[in-house]
């Protein structure tokens, strides 16, 4: 290993500060402003609602772009979590249904 | 009914960060392949451990190495920052919604706890509490441990270039949308859960088709959030 690799450019330091600095503002931020926002019934359901739908929201477009074989994956998931309500076993399954669907070439 | 008191143990955290195990592969995985994409443009080594471990959200590093040039000008500085933000917008409603939870611990914990933040250890932590978990230790645990991981799993990936050829071949790249996937299934209780939900996919999947890129993540939860806020019982 020489010292180029333990080196780094003054601009990308930089660069790599104001990213993580922004992405803590977004990290911190919505917390923040929760706290100083009355929490109404209606902002309350509000919130309980959010983590479903960043959820849907995350995954339908990774389906949209993966295809059929990630849909059936995630189907896969989905079933086998209703049925036995293990996590790791429903990641599990998704990942060997989507090596053996791509072995398949699909 | 009086509600139980947020605690801290060191057993909360190893609990959480034990619950991460299943994902390690899809971790690891993606996290090689950015130190594979970042010595392809040239980063140095403590320049690629630098972004990785300070920025700390996957997405947003691969989408800040595509506006990425050597040299780096002022130009493309602002254009790594603005896209880091633009794919990270969603951790306004992450943070948001875990008000509920970590509100009740002092701000002087919560505050640095929440550069750990991510879609997983939010997941997590969310799911436990749903549960009724009161100690977050399994939010502060899993965080620490992803951290920990992904800020190793860059080292191989940077050095030996693609260790793994493809990793579609062995479905790590379906690992963290189905965990996802079957962490949502515990959070449907009805009436409300579908019909915010079909707001948020009917939304996301319109705004993936016009835009495309992350805001559709933005977008959809938003909307689905309203629907869920305004459907009364």
């Amino acid at each position: 290993m020489t010292d180029a690799a333990f080196s780094a450019d003054r601009m990308f330091v930089l660069a790599v500060v104001c990213m993580a600095m922004f992405t803590y503002a977004l990290r911190a931020g919505g917390y923040w402003v929760m706290g100083r926002l009355p929490i109404t019934p209606r902002v309350r359901r509000g919130l309980e609602s959010l983590p479903g739908a960043i959820i849907v929201s995350t995954v339908l477009p990774i389906v949209l772009q993966g295809g059929l074989a990630v849909g059936l994956c995630l189907i896969v998931a989905a079933a086998v979590q209703v049925r036995l309500r293990k996590e790791y076993i429903a990641v599990f399954a998704a990942a060997s249904a989507a090596a053996g669907l791509r072995a398949a070439g699909l | 009914m009086p509600e139980k008191d947020v605690t801290l143990s060191l057993k909360g955290c190893v609990r959480g960060a034990m619950m991460c195990v299943p994902v390690f592969p899809g971790i690891i995985a993606l996290g090689a392949v950015f130190g594979t994409v970042a010595a392809q443009k040239g980063l140095t080594f403590l320049e690629t451990l630098l972004i990785n471990s300070l920025v700390f959200a996957g997405a947003s590093q691969f989408v800040a190495m595509e506006v990425y040039g050597d040299p780096l000008t002022w130009g493309s500085l602002v254009a790594m920052v603005g896209v880091t933000g633009a794919v990270n917008m969603r951790m306004l409603l992450i943070g948001a919604s875990l008000r509920p939870w970590l509100g009740r611990v002092p701000a002087y914990q919560s505050y640095p706890a929440l550069y750990l933040l991510t879609d997983l250890n939010w997941l997590l932590a969310l799911s436990e509490y749903g549960k009724g978990e009161r100690d977050w230790g399994i939010y502060l645990g899993s965080g620490l441990i992803v951290w920990s991981v992904w800020s190793l799993a860059v080292i191989p990936g940077y050095f030996a270039g693609s260790l793994i050829a493809d990793p579609k071949a062995f479905g790590l790249d379906v690992i963290l949308p189905a965990f996802f996937a079957a962490l949502l299934i515990p959070l449907w209780k009805g009436k409300r859960q579908t019909v915010s939900w079909l707001a948020a996919g009917a939304v996301a999947a319109l705004t993936w088709y016009l835009v495309g890129g992350y805001w559709s993540i933005f977008t959809g939860a938003i909307a689905g959030a309203f629907a869920g806020a305004y459907l009364d019982d």
